[in-house]
């Protein structure tokens, strides 16, 4: 029975088709949420793949800090050009103007705790039912507890010690008014899983993830790109580095990291041999140690 | 690179309480396969000397919410991914007390393979039990009983040896194919990832080395075809103008285009066209592919239909008997109506008949009593409002399990293994 088994990527991939095709069925307006990064890419391929001959039948919907890497920007447009789907933007500019929120100050400002405002706000804005983003379990421990399916309340919080349980295949997206849900098709994705899929499906992705010369400057550790968005400490000295980004993020918080890696092939290797998670270089994670679960129960990512 | 590409994916779980040193195997697995990141160890380390431990405390590598770091126990069932040369690992790491007996059947449902410490001084203890009795009720194919802290007694075969017989003796009344046992200190290392030069007596693999080569192949059913359909795919494009296909994930056998097929509930025979996907049509697919398959004739189908072998069909019955754990904190109410889930297909269900409850320590039959609590097991029967397709839950996992949805709450309630 060798011949009838499935390879790592298959099955990953077989996984996520399938929550996909039980989003499109189970919920009235479901949403891609899109960052630009290469899981919401994945992702975003993924459906392709999912609904494959017709189009991907759900908006893309991205969350705008205003602080963006030129690169990401492009590179959400020119996609959904080529897909022929809707673009939904949550302008996080607007929630400041609007007096939603209030911008961060001091010399580590970011707009990060912003966007979860702004993502509900579109959320209900839109009547979208089920965001689904390109979350990963091996992320950050608070999402090693995540569900597919994840359930919202009509504050859009997230309660980890009361989740539905969630067995075999069989997800239960039922909610009622008001009440959203999060979902995660590659949530059993590691990141060289994404890494290796990418290569392999030669899948397009921002250059901004393969080694590049950029101005950059040394701070908490890691290589923050230079851009209108940042205040510069006085001690702190431009330089040119190649460099490449694990994640990406606001252009403000995402550090990249000194590298040769400038084919996929490469980026492949220096993931194999990387010592640190790639979300070391993301200067949100580091606010305290169980960051990313306090802000996930406000309605995060 | 490329024999990275050629990996088989290996899900197990692990169930354990406090003491038995599940978390510090899971650490030690984690830490000694290289899958550790420099950040995450220095976060653990850090904590370590904040509680004012001497040692760092690898079970820290585990524990995610607030909660469970303030509290030092595990809540929820968490999933850790490592790679390794050979194969890719996800471990559903699951608490292992009996008030999260939900939890245990949670990550029971997707493994292939079950993890079960057994603490080599006090041999095969209720816990042991009521893992293995889990293990079995869930059919997961193979189970790795470690007789784990062989460093308290003295690396001893007979202590070994004196457990493998106590288990066997046990195991004999489950339904478990495929059990090894493997000697090991979690604590210090030996044979979780590398050989213990402690135990010369132990000729057999390591841990390690039996997630990597354990044959996983014929885990799926490659022999009854069952095509429950998620949803329908129509174009309406000008290349594709008279398109309609039924995209689903098999959960069983094997398809190929000229197959002659039923659709049920209706009865309707046709034969399959083609098995696209966007890669290219295929000439045959198998569980658990997810593909998009095409009839000859034009047919009514929809979500919750099921596209089978017209020589093999599952059963069509509106009584379903199943064993049902239950994972809400609220009894079942009498006479209420709950929503049933099984593959794609959904209908109203009353719990009709609770025929006995199980003690999941001793697996004897409770038939005094049976009010149903959290993380209770029994065999129920229920009637639902039109007919499930069904096959019993020991032939295809896929088929064979559903879910209890609460209509008032929507909250899933129950999980059932169809018999």
């Amino acid at each position: 029975m060798q011949k009838y088994t499935l390879k790592h990527l298959q099955e990953l991939e077989s996984e996520s088709i399938y929550v996909l095709r039980e989003v499109f069925a189970q919920f009235e307006n479901p949403a891609i949420l899109f960052s630009g990064g290469k899981d919401s890419i994945v992702l975003t391929h993924l459906a392709r793949k999912a609904f494959y001959p017709a189009k991907i039948p759900f908006p893309l919907f991205h969350v705008d800090t205003g602080h963006n890497f030129p690169e990401t920007i492009n590179f959400r447009d020119s996609l959904v050009d080529k897909l022929g789907v809707k673009l939904i933007v949550g302008s996080v500019q607007k929630s400041i103007d609007d007096g939603r929120v209030k911008e961060e100050r001091g010399i580590n400002a970011s707009r990060n705790q912003l966007q979860t405002t702004t993502l509900l706000d579109t959320i209900e804005e839109h009547q979208i039912d089920c965001a689904m983003g390109g979350a990963r379990r091996d992320e950050e421990k608070a999402r090693a507890k995540e569900r597919f399916f994840s359930h919202r309340d009509d504050f859009g919080q997230w309660d980890p010690k009361n989740q539905r349980p969630e067995l075999w295949n069989l997800f239960n997206g039922r909610k009622v008014m008001g009440e959203h849900f999060r979902v995660f098709p590659i949530s059993n994705w590691t990141e060289m899983d994404v890494w290796q899929y990418i290569l392999a499906e030669k899948i397009d992705i921002p250059g901004l993830y393969i080694a590049h010369e950029r101005e950059v400057v040394w701070r908490n550790d890691t290589w923050i790109p230079v851009s209108d968005y940042i205040n510069l400490r006085d001690d702190e000295e431009v330089v040119k580095k190649k460099v490449r980004f694990r994640t990406l993020g606001d252009i403000t918080i995402t550090g990249g990291v000194e590298s040769e890696a400038d084919t996929l092939e490469k980026i492949v290797e220096e993931v194999a041999a990387a010592r640190q998670t790639e979300r070391g270089n993301r200067a949100d994670d580091k606010r305290s140690e169980t960051s990313m679960e306090d802000r996930k129960k406000e309605g995060y990512f | 690179m490329s024999s990275y590409l050629d990996m088989e994916l290996l899900r197990f779980t692990t169930a354990g309480s406090v003491d038995d040193g599940k978390s510090t195997l899971i650490g030690r697995l984690l830490f000694d396969s290289k899958s550790i990141f420099e950040d995450q160890m220095d976060q653990v380390k850090k904590t370590s000397q904040k509680r004012g431990l001497d040692h760092t405390e690898l079970a820290l590598l585990t524990d995610g919410l607030r909660d469970e770091r303030e509290q030092g126990i595990t809540i929820d069932v968490a999933y850790r991914y490592f790679a390794t040369p050979k194969r890719k690992f996800i471990i559903a790491d699951t608490p292992g007390h009996i008030q999260y007996t939900r939890n245990m059947v949670t990550g029971a449902s997707t493994a292939n393979l079950a993890v079960i410490l057994v603490d080599a001084r006090n041999g095969v203890m209720e816990q042991t039990c009521r893992h293995s009795i889990i293990a079995s009720l869930l059919q997961i194919p193979h189970v790795v009983v470690c007789v784990n802290k062989m460093d308290l007694v003295d690396y001893s075969e007979e202590a070994f040896d004196k457990v493998v017989e106590e288990y066997e003796a046990f195991a004999a009344k489950l339904d478990v194919k495929d059990i090894r046992f493997v000697p090991i200190s979690a604590l210090h290392g030996d044979n979780v990832v590398n050989r213990s030069k402690n135990m010369d007596w132990y000729e057999g693999p390591t841990l390690l080395n039996t997630l990597e080569t354990i044959h996983i192949g014929s885990d799926e059913n490659h022999i009854d075809c069952r095509f429950p359909v998620q949803t329908v795919i129509r174009p309406h494009s000008d290349e594709f103008h008279d398109y309609r296909g039924y995209a689903g994930r098999i959960a069983g056998g094997v398809y190929k285009p000229g197959d002659e097929v039923t659709v049920l509930p209706s009865g309707f025979q046709s034969k399959i066209k083609e098995i696209t996907t966007f890669d290219g049509a295929l000439e045959e697919a198998f569980a658990p592919m997810s593909v998009t398959l095409t009839l000859e004739d034009d047919i009514d189908v929809s979500r919750g239909d099921m596209i089978v072998r017209t020589n093999n069909q599952p059963d069509m019955e509106q009584d379903v008997e199943f064993m049902m754990c239950w994972l809400h904190n609220e009894p079942p109410r009498p006479r209420a109506k709950y929503i049933v889930r099984q593959t794609t297909n959904e209908a109203r269900a009353m719990i009709k008949d609770i025929q006995y409850k199980m003690d999941i320590n001793t697996l004897h039959r409770i038939e005094d009593d049976k009010s149903i609590e959290m993380n209770d097991i029994a065999r129920v029967k229920i009637r639902t409002t039109k007919p499930l397709l069904t096959d019993p839950y020991r032939r295809n996992r896929h088929t064979g399990s559903l879910i209890l949805i609460d209509e008032a709450t929507n909250d899933t309630v129950a999980a059932g293994m169809i018999i």
